[in-house]
Order: structure tokens, then sequence, then C-alpha cells
């Protein structure tokens, strides 16, 4: 296999908050991404996944911990030696609307990447670029001299898509790009992403709260829940055999079109990442949690090769989706 | 069963300085007593302004016309026209008769006042109430919707609140005074898709529990195959198939809905991992440039210049209770 493209060790990043205590937003992370893979991070709002991309990104610094990047330790990098690592690391976002600026038009807004990261294009050559970048996200080589209120939802990402691949990056940190999307343009722009992924040889960082989105693009799945990795894997051994209650729980929720099943509901929110629960972070909403469980933090254990949990319970079975999966609903 | 709400052929127009829109096309529907109708379309199929033209939230002439009838049933058999009903009559119908819950709860709860503040007011501006007893009302509502420490959380304002929360906070003020007909518009688009589990959840049990009426407005079929008895399939404007839930997702007749069926990720996808989604190409059109003939013909694979291209398709007779917008729809499989 290939060697890795970022190496991500015991990140952590922490936010001070009121009345002298921390947030700890990502806590002690670590992960591999090879070279052309895709690895989805999934988990819901509070998780720290959308902390992890910045993180990961630089755009804010880490706690602690350490990223390498295309074999270069970039935790400490400074602003000026970051420029120049940051043209092969980019971010799409998660809303296209407030993303593009408004006043700028599509070519303005896909010539910036190449002004800071590529000075020496031509003014044609730009041009150039930008009109191949648009056919290459699906777009017509037009739309450089129309504005985004002009687009569509769907469209207005592909614009997201396109100037973050202008610069011909190695990696993409992609926030939830589908999840503020109606369900069919999602489809179209997920299909988006899995063309650029074989065309170009993009590693992704996937992030996302639909682990049933997560799970059609991604090699690998890390599982989120309070700051921590609770759960990674190759995605097929994950939905063949979810070894954390957190992520069969996570699959239970995923709407089916094959209607009313049992769910195992997950009660309430999750809990303040300022005060989390004593030992295992998801105990409070796990519906097998033991008084043992709020003793230790359970530590990420390799439980069948490159697939790891962090749970005090390995015994457990828990259910697969995939062998659970409802038929279509039989006619009344 | 009884009808609560008939609506037949609603169409609403807008008037704007790029000119005139129309964003809804003639829909009729009935729901029943007791039955959770979902409305299902992309972006600007009209979905949405189909339920704010019923509740009268649209402004007026000369930059809206809202055309056709649309009759409410109350408890006691009185019979509204809610269209031609004065202003005075209709603000007793909302929130009293019809509840609405939205998408984004911040938007819609007012972030200077408490919860609860937001509760009681429509307790006594709809029931004879003492405010004392309308503030243990809002309690009460509260603690229903699974919100915990309702009595703290009544005293709290919206950005206190998480998404779920807010939106269990909207449900309960929705709900407040027991309306037939709760008008659900994207209530679950906004949260994870585990609050979203829990709030479907919660909709379905206070359904079960009150007998009322749903109109569930979403873009996402899964969800629809959760809640809904009856889907009317929304596209550019218009219904182009009405149909029982079974009906619709295992046999659908237009190949709109059968492209929306084919577009939700289904975990079971993950076996064919590389492959791609069924995703509908291109976009809904523009209101104020529709394509001539079947709107959906430029996205349609079955589409044929004569006669998708043609002719607008009038809604056709499949079986009980299923009708079809589509000119092709005995030739084709979908």
């Amino acid at each position: 296999m290939n060697s890795p493209l970022l190496q991500v060790t015991d990140l952590a990043k922490h936010y001070p908050v009121a009345g002298g205590r921390t947030l700890r937003a990502v806590n002690g992370v670590s992960f591999t991404l090879r070279a052309g893979e895709v690895l989805g991070v999934v988990g819901e709002s509070g998780s720290g996944k959308t902390t992890l991309g910045r993180v990961v990104l630089r755009l804010t610094p880490p706690s602690a911990g350490e990223i390498v990047f295309r074999g270069q330790d970039v935790t400490h990098l400074s602003r000026r030696a970051l420029r120049k690592v940051r043209r092969h690391m980019q971010l799409v976002f998660q809303d296209p609307y407030a993303s593009l600026n408004p006043r700028m038009s599509v070519e303005q807004i896909l010539a910036i990447p190449l002004q800071v990261h590529e000075p020496s294009l031509g003014r044609a050559d730009r041009r150039s670029r930008i009109e191949e970048m648009l056919r290459t996200v699906g777009l017509f080589a037009e739309a450089a001299d129309r504005y985004p209120h002009e687009f569509s939802g769907g469209q207005r990402q592909r614009i997201g898509i396109a100037r973050a691949l202008i610069c011909r990056p190695e990696l993409l940190v992609a926030d939830e790009p589908v999840s503020a999307l109606d369900v069919s343009v999602q489809a179209q722009v997920v299909n988006l992403l899995l063309d650029l992924r074989e065309r170009l040889g993009l590693s992704i960082l996937f992030i996302a709260h639909d682990i049933a989105v997560v799970g059609m693009i991604s090699d690998r799945i890390a599982v989120m829940y309070l700051g921590r990795v609770v759960e990674i894997a190759d995605t097929l051994s994950l939905f063949n055999r979810p070894r954390h209650p957190y992520t069969e729980a996570l699959f239970s929720a995923v709407p089916d079109l094959g209607g009313r099943r049992d769910r195992i509901l997950l009660q309430g929110d999750v809990p303040s990442p300022v005060s989390p629960p004593s030992g295992c972070p998801f105990r409070t909403r796990c519906r097998y949690a033991e008084p043992d469980c709020a003793v230790e933090v359970p530590s990420l254990v390799e439980r069948s090769p490159g697939h790891l949990a962090a749970c005090h319970r390995p015994e457990l079975v828990l259910a697969s989706p995939l062998s659970d999966v409802a038929p279509l609903p039989r006619l009344r | 069963m009884t009808d609560v709400l008939m609506v037949e052929d609603l169409a609403v127009r807008f008037r704007g300085e790029s000119g005139v829109v129309d964003a809804v096309e003639g829909v009729s529907f009935r729901l029943r007593e007791g039955e959770t109708l979902a409305i299902v379309g992309e972006s600007s199929s009209g979905k949405s302004v189909t339920a704010l033209a019923l509740m009268r939230l649209l402004g007026g002439p000369p930059n809206c016309v809202v055309r056709g009838r649309a009759t409410f049933m109350r408890q006691d058999g009185e019979a509204l026209a809610l269209l031609s009903l004065p202003e005075t009559r209709m603000a007793s119908v909302r929130g009293r008769d019809v509840g609405m819950i939205f998408q984004e709860p911040m938007t819609s709860l007012n972030p200077v006042h408490r919860i609860g503040a937001q509760i009681v007011e429509g307790l006594l501006a709809h029931e004879r109430l003492s405010p004392r007893a309308a503030e243990k009302r809002a309690v009460a509502l509260l603690d229903h919707v699974g919100i915990p420490e309702p009595a703290l959380r009544a005293r709290a304002f919206p950005h206190q609140l998480s998404g779920g929360m807010r939106q269990r906070a909207m449900i309960a003020m929705a709900l407040a005074c027991r309306p037939r007909v709760l008008i659900a518009d994207e209530p679950t688009t906004a949260l994870d898709v585990t609050i979203q589990a829990q709030i479907l959840e919660l909709i379905r049990a206070l359904q079960h529990e009150t007998g009322m009426s749903v109109i569930f407005i979403t873009h996402n079929l899964g969800v629809v195959a959760e809640v809904a008895d009856r889907v009317l399939v929304m596209y550019a404007g218009q219904v182009v198939e009405d149909a029982p839930v079974d009906v619709l997702l295992h046999l659908p007749q237009m190949p709109y809905s059968a492209g929306l069926i084919g577009s939700v990720p289904r975990l079971d996808d993950v076996r064919r991992r590389g492959g791609r989604l069924a995703a509908i190409p291109g976009n809904v059109p523009d209101p104020n440039t529709r394509p001539a003939g079947c709107t959906f013909h430029p996205r349609c694979a079955h589409a044929r210049p004569d006669p998708c291209e043609t002719a607008r398709p009038a809604l056709e007779y499949v079986s009980d209770g299923h009708t079809v917008r589509c000119a092709r729809w005995r030739e084709i499989t979908v």
C-alpha cells in the first residue's frame, strides 16, 4: 500500500471557556490517510469532526499532537511556510450559499487560489485553467462569467469544489459537503466526488453526520464522539460488524426506504464537551452501559486487523445494517 | 374516514420585477383524519408555497395571487373556506386548528423571548386560560415533547437549546392548542440523523395519541417511508404523482418519483461501493422558464419528442388512490 499522505498523532484542540474550564473539541485523535484514499469522519454535531478538519488543515493551531503531511511535520509551521503547503490541502464547505462571495464572478472566485499559488500564470492561461476546471466539475465554461446567485445549490457546491481543486491539491477536506443539499442533488455531488477521486487520484477526508452517505464514498471510516475516535475500520468491516454501540445507533438512525422498523433511538443530545461524562464518554446514551463503564476512558483497541474500537464491552455482538436491511415494503 | 382538509386547484402566482412566476399550478388533494400526507419534491417544486398559501401566509395581491379552494372541517363540523375567510377568523385558525413547524427552529422562534413565554402567548391568544394556568400548561407541554427539566427550559432563550431541543419546543408550541392538522415543513432537514429519528418518533407518537392529521413536507423519500401514509410528489409547481406510500415506493409510475427513490443513500449501497448513486441529472427548471410539454422531460431518461415535448400531460388514473402525470406511463417501466 502507498505511504501515508497524512499522519495525525494524538491530535488535540482545546478551547478555554468561562469559569476557567476547558472545552476539549478534539481529544487525542490519531489516524493515517493514504494517498488516493477516502477517509470518512462521522458523528453528530458536537462530536468534534469539523474542528478536526480545521486543525488538520492548520486553519486553527492544534493544542497538542502532531500532523505530518507529505512527509513533512506541519504541526508548528509558520504562516509563510504554511502557504506553500496549503496549495496541496484544500477545503470544501458545507453551505454553498455562505461560502461564495456574492459580489464576485465565478472567474474571480476561482482566480484567487491561482493568483496566490501560481502567480506566474498569465491571464489567458488562468482563464483556460478555470474553464477546464469548470468542465471537470460538470459545469459549462461560460459559467465563469456568471455570479453565485445565478446557480442552484448543487451547482454552487460544484463551484466550491472547483475552487478547492483548481490548484490540484492532493488532499481535500470536505466538511458536510452535501448535507445542505436536496437528496437528489446530494447524489449528484457524491457521484462527482467519486469521479474526481478516480480521475485525479485525490485523497479525501469526508466529514458528515449521515453514515449512509459516508459509507457510499469512504474506504475507511472513523466514528467520532465527544472529540474522540470511538471506532475506526475499513468501511465494509464497519458495516459488517460494528464494534461500538454508538456506531450501531448511527446505523439505526438512517431513514430507510423499507419504512418503519425497530430502531435504537439515541436518547437526548451529545453531552457538553466542557463537562463530558466520566469514564466512557458515550455511556450516558449507551443501552449496554454498565456501572464499570463510568470508571475509565476506554482506549482504542484493535479488535480485528485494521478494526479498532474503544468500548469496555468487547463481548457485545452488535447489529450490522447489512444483515438487517429491510426489503421494500410489500403491497397491502 | 372523514376528510379534514380538501384542496382543489390551488394556484399561486407571484408578480415581481423579473415577471410572473407560477409557483403552484393547480394542486388538489384531500387530507383524511389521522392521516399523514407527505408532500415531496426538490427545492422550488412548490411544496412549501402550497402549505404557506393554505395558511394564508403569503401576502396578498397584486404581488401574490392565490386561486382555488381549500375547505377545512373543524372539529364541530363547521366547514371553513380557508382562502376566503376574513383575516381575523383566519388568525384563530392558525395555531388553534392548524399548527405549523418549520425547518429551522432558530429562525421561527423569537430569539429575545423565553421559550415558555412564547408558548404561553399562543395559549392565551386561543384559549380561555389564566396566565398562571397557561404557564403550567406550557411546562407540561415541554415535558410532553420530551424536554428534560421542562420548568427550567421554559425559562431558557432559544439560543440556549440545541437544535433538536428547539425543534421539540416548536412542536410543543404548534400542538399547544391541540390542532386537527399539523403542517411540518422540512422539520428535520437541519438536524443530525440521530436527532431526526427522535423527532420523527415524537411526531408519530403525538399523532397516535391525538389523532391529528399531518402534512409532512420533505425532499427526502427515506423520511417519507418512515412517516407517511400517502405521498404527493410535486415537480415544478404541479402534482406529478399521488399514491399510498407503499405503492409509491414499490411501484412508482412517474420517472421523477423513481429518481427521487433512487437518490436516497441506503446502507446496503456500501456493498457496491465505488458504484454510483442513481442521481437525477440536471436541476429543477427556473419557474419562469419552464420547458414546454412535460416540465420534467429535459431530465427524463424516458422522454420522447412526441408526446413529451409537445403537450403538458394531465394527471391520469392508475388505480384507486393512485394518479400520475406522465404521458408515457403505460409504455415505460421505471
